[in-house]
């Protein structure tokens, strides 16, 4: 599946859900789903500082792709990070730098979880992108 | 006292919804919500008399620089200070109290002098007094609290000694609600010789400060935390130490005499006054403790009383839900943890339900750490909240431990 598709599958399992409460419970079940990272990593290299709670990311690249894993202390948090592995783990790094998630905009997790107010969803975005452009730069030389 | 529902129109902010669910606020602990007439005394002001203070001769100036002197004779009544010219405008808590510690430290501290302050302060009472530390080499010392969140008294009184050049505490912790006992605080710092200021920002609404009765020096608050407007604060100072103190901002107004080989300041309060102050905020600040004063202070107390009783029953009762800060001197505000669920996934779950709380540490990183913990979620109540808002905040609270669970 490309990316594209991967988002609008997303895009189309948080339509069946009116209710914020029932989106939330989505992201609950998609934390469980997380593929949770070597406690070893579990070190301060791999934080990313967010305002209330923390994540945990690393990188693995196997010369091709590029395999996300993570883990936050709590629990929705830990669902918006499986939802952002979902979409760019095990792509290339190129893939990722360019990749557009719209799909963040269009279920609404921009407005609920913008990120003043939580752990931003942004900085992990970000944060991502930037490992791909590392691992891109170090295939380079 | 007015009845509770009369009350809460006066705020029209009480009366919407979120997400299609009445406003829970619980978030009075950051800034309390406005009344109707705070909001229409800056509406007015901007409407019929806006002009600068104590610049022009015109009429409009006139009237605004009286409204302005007018707002300080208000806040002098209502903390009770000896002269209106104690009382110093400022941008709020954290203004009042960086510009204090910049002239203070300018004046009296040297090499080796120490500053008291307590476990349970905001980071506004800490921060600053650390700057001026390091730039005077002067040392921070701390009382340390017990594990229902109270100062340790005795401590407090061993930390006193000739080195001390000022204690700065807090009079309420705003990340536990804990009351401190002030005037015995004072009472020991005086006894030693060594002025007290108060940080009266989580004191200055519940109940009724006397400053005078109290005997601080020095006591700060922000309007935006008495039903007042934002950007606006106060710096209460007793008039031997602001005439001894020197300026903290240069500007235009704080002056006397300006040429480039020296300047003299102005008298009080002016000389702590330069630049355009936020004057609409100051006679907004003026209504918002007129509004208070009506409904009553020991009314509100009363009221707060009784709902700090009524939600420490409630959540007391919840398995599984810790309360932090016990002491038997509290404000409405409640510090809590629920187990195995992280504050900020309670706090978002609470936010679709309506109930606006704080999650994390409060700006009181030193407060969390001391009871090691990452943060916590907090309701502050303040007197328009209602028994029934709680029960909404029950039920939110049931709601996360089944989603979490």
């Amino acid at each position: 599946m490309t990316i594209s598709e991967v988002q609008d599958g997303i895009i189309e399992e948080f339509a069946l859900f009116d209710d914020w409460m029932d989106k939330y419970n989505v992201l609950i079940d998609l934390g469980k789903e997380l593929p949770v990272i070597d406690p070893k990593f579990k070190v301060k290299d791999f934080l990313i500082e967010g305002c209330q709670s923390k994540v945990w990311l690393h990188p693995e690249y196997d010369g091709k792709v590029i395999t996300f894993t993570a883990d936050s202390d709590a629990i929705i948090t830990r669902g918006i990070v499986a939802l952002l592995i979902k979409v760019l783990s095990g792509r290339t790094p190129k893939e990722i730098i360019s990749a557009d998630l719209y799909f963040i905009e269009k279920i609404g997790l921009r407005q609920n979880l913008s990120p003043t107010r939580s752990n931003g969803l942004l900085s992990m975005v970000r944060q991502m992108k930037l490992y791909a452009m590392a691992l891109e730069g170090r295939n380079k030389q | 006292m007015k009845e509770i529902a009369k009350i809460r129109t006066d705020f029209p902010i009480l009366g919407r919804k979120v997400y299609d669910k009445p406003l829970v606020y619980f978030d009075n602990g950051a800034t309390t919500q406005k009344p109707q007439c705070v909001i229409d005394t800056l509406t007015e002001v901007y409407t019929t008399y806006n002009s600068n203070i104590h610049r022009g001769v015109h009429y409009l100036s006139d009237m605004s620089s009286e409204a302005y002197e007018n707002a300080r004779g208000k806040v002098t009544s209502f903390i009770n200070a000896d002269k209106r010219v104690e009382i110093i405008f400022t941008s709020g808590t954290t203004g009042s109290i960086n510009g204090l510690a910049f002239s203070y430290g300018e004046r009296y501290i040297k090499s080796g002098d120490e500053i008291i302050i307590s476990h349970l302060e905001h980071h506004a009472n800490i921060v600053p007094w650390q700057m001026m530390c390091e730039r005077k080499g002067a040392v921070l010392k701390v009382i340390p609290v017990n594990d229902a969140g109270e100062i340790i008294f005795e401590e407090y009184l061993q930390l006193l000694s000739s080195r001390t050049k000022l204690v700065s505490v807090t009079q309420v912790s705003n990340a536990l609600g804990t009351v401190l006992p002030i005037a015995e605080i004072i009472a020991s710092a005086h006894s030693a010789g060594v002025p007290v200021l108060i940080d009266g920002a989580q004191g200055v609404q519940h109940g009724i400060i006397d400053v005078k009765k109290l005997d601080c020096d020095f006591y700060v608050f922000s309007g935006h935390k008495i039903y007042g407007p934002n950007g606006i604060g106060i710096l209460y100072g007793k008039e031997k130490w602001l005439s001894e103190l020197p300026p903290f901002q240069g500007g235009g107004d704080m002056v006397d005499k300006v040429t480039f080989e020296k300047t003299t300041y102005n008298e009080l309060p002016f000389k702590f006054e330069a630049g355009t102050m936020n004057y609409p905020g100051a006679i907004g600040l003026g209504t918002a403790l007129d509004y208070v004063s009506d409904i009553g202070r020991e009314n509100i107390l009363q009221r707060e009383n009784m709902l700090l009783l009524y939600i420490t029953e409630r959540l007391s009762a919840i398995n599984g839900l810790k309360i932090f800060g016990n002491s038997t001197q509290k404000i409405p505000t409640m510090s809590f943890h629920l187990k195995n669920i992280h504050q900020y996934d309670a706090g978002m779950i609470l936010d679709k339900m309506g109930i606006a709380v704080r999650t994390g540490t409060h700006c009181a990183q030193p407060v969390m750490e001391r009871f090691g913990i990452e943060g916590t979620i907090r309701a502050s109540l303040c007197f328009y909240n209602t028994k029934e808002e709680i029960d909404s905040l029950v039920i939110g609270i049931e709601k996360v431990m089944s989603m979490f669970a």
